[in-house]
């Protein structure tokens, strides 16, 4: 059966939405209403297609020739499905959190916020639907310039250089690295398709190969391999709802599913396995583990603390591609979902804190949690998550991703991911000390002021998958699993 | 009967029209008259292509005399493809000529303003068109007298000087030219191009060809505007009026590189020019210097249209690039931007007269907050300098794509990657452009300004749409470009 249509419907829902919101720059509510239509629609014809997809099926579909052979064409696997999954569920969460974030601080340009916000979820499901690899660079692109105008939301100088800073790595990586490199294959090799196995094996030299490696890791600068992560904390000047959604799930998420992309479609894990020079990404990538969580220990800003360890987090994605073996990857894409979710977590309550308490340093956040019990209940949820404790959903790809540094026999690859659990815990335990066990003792009478109902519905909502993906870890499971089986 | 004569007719018809457009006296009329002109000068070189495209080269005899005596008009696939970029040009923008004419040109003066305008394009009509080496300095002569007229009608003074100094420079090109083909008729005793290509090669290295090579090269660089010959023409297109600066950047530059084109592969033919003398080394070096350095020139204009040109200068670069490489994808990628660029550069220069129509100004500070009263306008500027850029979807990309494509297979990676990072420039200068006119407030207690007249927003979109719909569709610009580049290379 062909899912075509459905393929290109889930492209046109969120673009269909982003006009929506333009036509009715007049009714703001009309803007919400549109807004979360258009994510529940994508969300539907996301479920239809990884449904498609766990029974076997592969959904594509071929629009027209950019130039002679190169299509823009889509083809849904199991790891684009979990990517269009997590993003477009996580957009209905987001787009509720939105409506009570936008209204309670009164964000301004409104229909620019919503209407963008829609264009990058197009992008993203665009990448997550690719094709080939042209097909993913159009829609990488794409989302670096919708996201942009959400970056520079507030329209401060402050905002404008972040704004730059956002645009000037995105785009100089992606046009010089990556681009680069995606000609270069496609001089070589003829072709830019995902394909089992990968294209480049047994059709360029080892060099090239290691060379092409280089210019693919640095060149996808959404996975934020040091040393070009800049971009990210930079992005922290943002709306919140913008940096929950965006620069903790679909841009930074866009970006290590490419790398997992390049590594398992384009290069082939048995390929990078055997590459002489590929250790370097798993130094890289451990290195940027650890220098991430220790930076991180050293911020007060609580958006900037959660964006450095994003840093981190994302290395582990990039880590499980890296180690090349069967878990490695597994674990990585399952670490795409569980960080998403509390990653996600974390940011609506930093949100929710801002948007109720008017807080922003960690600092300032002594005795929170008796005047925000829930967001901060919801808090620990995510770190402990994060930390990758049970009863929360990181457990399981960390799990992986220590079984594939096992199978390699790495032993300082295992050593790095245990030390950055602990790193994990010594940021986020001392938040949540002060928010419980403030120092000057516990406050006389605090009265309870949470943030409005949808910003705490949209947390708890993140909060419990974290620990729902912990107890049904199976669907994901069988969904990536396909991954692991090399041809 | 007259389809027979449609090669001279090209040529001829705007030449006629000229001198009629000074009888009609009245500026709307000759506007008019220059627009039926226009399109049907369009009519005969879609129709011209077809033929040349269909049946082989199309070869006219002037007066009937036979080609070593008379004059030849000779077109293939290379200039019949140059024949309908010039009036496709000319017939889209004459929509937007009237107001803009009216506003900028002497009432007094306005129907001479479109009869030198028709001398101009009969001059760049009749480089492509005719197939006699002496006969293209004579056009190339014509178009350049008649340019300096048309920038000098500029509303500023200093019109008056670029024009000067383009006189200037472009008379030494077009010297060097004449002297360049006067060493050929020396050596060969014929000024047929096809004789020469035949009799050219066959004297090999003497001293009289290489200078008559080196004369021809620098002369036409100079006419390309090719850095380091570029002097002249940032000033030339800031200064003159909106309507001259579009349609001279959406054609002058292309016809140099078509005389480039003409000269180094069948005159000289590549062996010659890329195997016994360095052209690929000079000319790829020259190219990459001036993507680089016009675009971060451009990087630093704070006037738009000033940023157009310096643009200008860097994309020309890249025609260089595509020549330069002499493989069958680089040359296809250096004519496929001929076309692109054409649409996208007359299209923003044509957005930036729109500006400067309501504005009366084009400086950057002069943009701020335009994006929300100019909305039409502004738009095509984004998606002009998207294509500037090579945003994949815009023509652009499909132009650049060949030359990275053309520069890897050479073996050449460090080119392909200053043409990326051209492009990098590139998204810089535009994106300084957008930030004026869409991140920046408008001035507090400005005076209204109204979206342009729609007769001019009819002739910008349909060249930006145009530069989408050849991004989207390749098969025609490509098709036409990698069989031209096939007959110029001598491939079967």
């Amino acid at each position: 059966m062909s899912h075509a249509p459905q393929l290109l419907a889930a492209l046109a829902a969120p673009i269909a939405g982003a006009l929506l919101v333009w036509a009715c720059a007049r009714w703001p509510r009309l803007q919400e209403l549109a807004s979360l239509a258009a994510a529940i629609a994508l969300f539907g014809l996301v479920v239809s297609l990884a449904a498609a997809v766990m029974a076997g099926d592969a959904p594509r579909v071929a629009l027209f020739d950019i130039v002679p052979g190169l299509p823009v064409a889509f083809a849904l696997e199991p790891l684009g499905a979990l990517f269009a999954l997590i993003a477009s569920f996580l957009w209905i969460v987001t787009t509720v959190y939105s409506i009570g974030y936008v209204r309670a601080n009164r964000e301004g340009h409104q229909t620019r916020y919503y209407a963008c916000f829609a264009a990058a979820l197009a992008s993203a499901i665009g990448v997550a639907f690719a094709g080939n690899m042209f097909t993913l660079f159009l829609f990488y692109e794409a989302l670096t310039l919708s996201t942009y105008p959400l970056v520079t939301h507030s329209g401060t100088e402050e905002a404008r250089r972040a704004g730059r800073t956002y645009l000037g790595f995105l785009l100089s990586t992606s046009i010089l690295l990556q681009l680069f490199a995606i000609l270069w294959t496609w001089v070589e090799v003829g072709t830019l398709d995902f394909r089992a196995g990968g294209i480049l094996a047994g059709a360029v030299s080892e060099r090239t190969a290691a060379v092409l490696l280089v210019l693919y890791m640095f060149g996808i600068g959404k996975a934020a391999l040091m040393p070009l992560h800049a971009w990210l904390p930079a992005a922290m000047v943002a709306p919140t709802p913008v940096s929950a959604l965006l620069h903790a799930v679909a841009v930074v998420k866009a970006g290590v599913f490419t790398v997992l992309k390049v590594l398992v479609y384009i290069f082939g894990l048995d390929f990078v396995a055997s590459m002489a020079g590929s250790e370097w990404l798993i130094a890289v990538a451990s290195a940027t583990i650890v220098i991430a969580s220790l930076i991180a220990l050293r911020q007060d800003d609580l958006k900037r603390r959660l964006a450095y360890s994003t840093v981190s987090q994302l290395a582990y994605v990039v880590l499980g591609g890296a180690l090349a073996t069967g878990f490695g990857v597994v674990g990585g894409a399952m670490h795409i979902a569980t960080h998403a979710f509390g990653k996600i977590t974390l940011f609506f309550c930093a949100g929710a804190i801002y948007t109720a308490a008017h807080k922003r340093l960690v600092s300032e956040l002594d005795g929170i949690g008796y005047r925000m019990p829930v967001t901060m209940g919801a808090f620990t949820v995510g770190a402990l998550g994060l930390i990758g404790l049970p009863p929360f959903a990181a457990l399981w790809s960390k799990w992986y991703l220590v079984g594939g540094a096992d199978e390699g026999s790495l032993v300082p690859v295992i050593a790095v991911l245990l030390g950055s659990s602990l790193l994990n815990a010594l940021y986020f335990v001392p938040i949540l000390a002060r928010a419980f066990f403030p120092a000057g003792g516990l406050p006389v009478a605090a009265g309870r002021e949470e943030a409005p109902w949808p910003i705490l519905a949209a947390t708890l909502v993140a909060a419990l998958g974290t620990a729902a993906l912990f107890f049904y870890p199976q669907a994901l499971l069988e969904l990536v699993q396909p991954l692991a089986g090399s041809p | 009967m007259i389809a027979s004569h449609l090669p001279v007719l090209q040529v001829a018809l705007p030449l006629i029209a000229a001198p009629v457009c000074v009888l009609l006296r009245r500026g709307r009329w000759a506007w008019a008259f220059t627009t039926i002109v226009c399109w049907g000068m369009l009519a005969i070189a879609a129709l011209l292509l077809d033929q040349a495209m269909g049946a082989g080269p199309i070869s006219y005899r002037l007066g009937g005399w036979a080609p070593p005596i008379g004059i030849e008009y000779r077109l293939d696939g290379v200039n019949a493809f140059v024949l309908l970029i010039l009036a496709g040009t000319a017939a889209l923008m004459m929509p937007y000529a009237r107001q803009s004419v009216e506003q900028e040109i002497r009432p007094e003066r306005q129907h001479l303003f479109y009869c030198v305008f028709l001398l101009a394009l009969t001059g760049l009509l009749g480089i492509a068109a005719t197939g006699d080496a002496f006969n293209i300095y004579v056009f190339l002569e014509i178009s350049s007298l008649a340019s300096y007229v048309l920038i000098a009608l500029g509303r500023r003074r200093r019109a008056l000087t670029a024009s000067y100094q383009y006189l200037i420079i472009g008379t030494i090109g077009a010297s060097l030219i004449l002297i360049g083909i006067g060493f050929l008729y020396a050596k060969t005793g014929t000024l047929n191009i096809a004789d020469l290509a035949e009799r050219v090669p066959a004297l090999g290295e003497t001293p009289a060809i290489l200078a008559a090579f080196a004369f021809i090269t620098v002369g036409v660089l100079i006419k390309l505007a090719l850095f380091p010959f570029h002097l002249w023409l940032p000033n030339a297109y800031a200064y003159a009026p909106s309507f001259v600066s579009a349609f001279f950047a959406a054609t002058a530059t292309k016809v140099g590189a078509y005389m480039l084109l003409r000269f180094v592969f069948t005159v000289f033919g590549a062996p010659f020019a890329f195997g016994t003398l360095p052209l690929k080394e000079v000319l790829l070096s020259l190219s990459l210097i001036a993507v680089l350095a016009g675009s971060l020139a451009a990087l630093f204009q704070t006037d738009l249209k000033r940023l157009l040109a310096f643009s200008s200068v860097g994309q020309i670069g890249y025609l260089g690039v595509g020549i330069g490489l002499a493989s069958v994808t680089g040359v296809t990628g250096a004519l496929v931007h001929v076309f692109n660029h054409a649409l996208m550069k007359g299209g923003l220069f044509l957005a930036a007269g729109a500006i400067a129509y309501r504005l009366g100004a084009t400086d950057l500070s002069a943009l701020h907050g335009l994006g929300r009263r100019m909305p039409f306008t502004m738009a095509a500027v984004v998606i002009g300098g998207l294509g500037l850029v090579g945003v994949p979807i815009t023509s652009g990309f499909v132009s650049k794509w060949y030359l990275v494509q053309g520069a890897f297979e050479e073996g050449l990676w460090p080119v392909a990657l200053f043409v990326l990072v051209g492009s990098l420039i590139a998204l810089a200068y535009v994106g300084r452009v957008i930030e004026a006119a869409y991140f920046r407030a408008a001035p507090e207690g400005g005076e209204p300004v109204r979206e342009a007249p729609w007769a001019m927003q009819l002739s910008i979109w349909a060249m930006i749409a145009g530069s989408v719909y050849f991004g989207l569709h390749t098969d025609l610009t490509v098709g036409i470009a990698e069989r031209a580049a096939a007959v110029l290379l001598g491939a079967p």
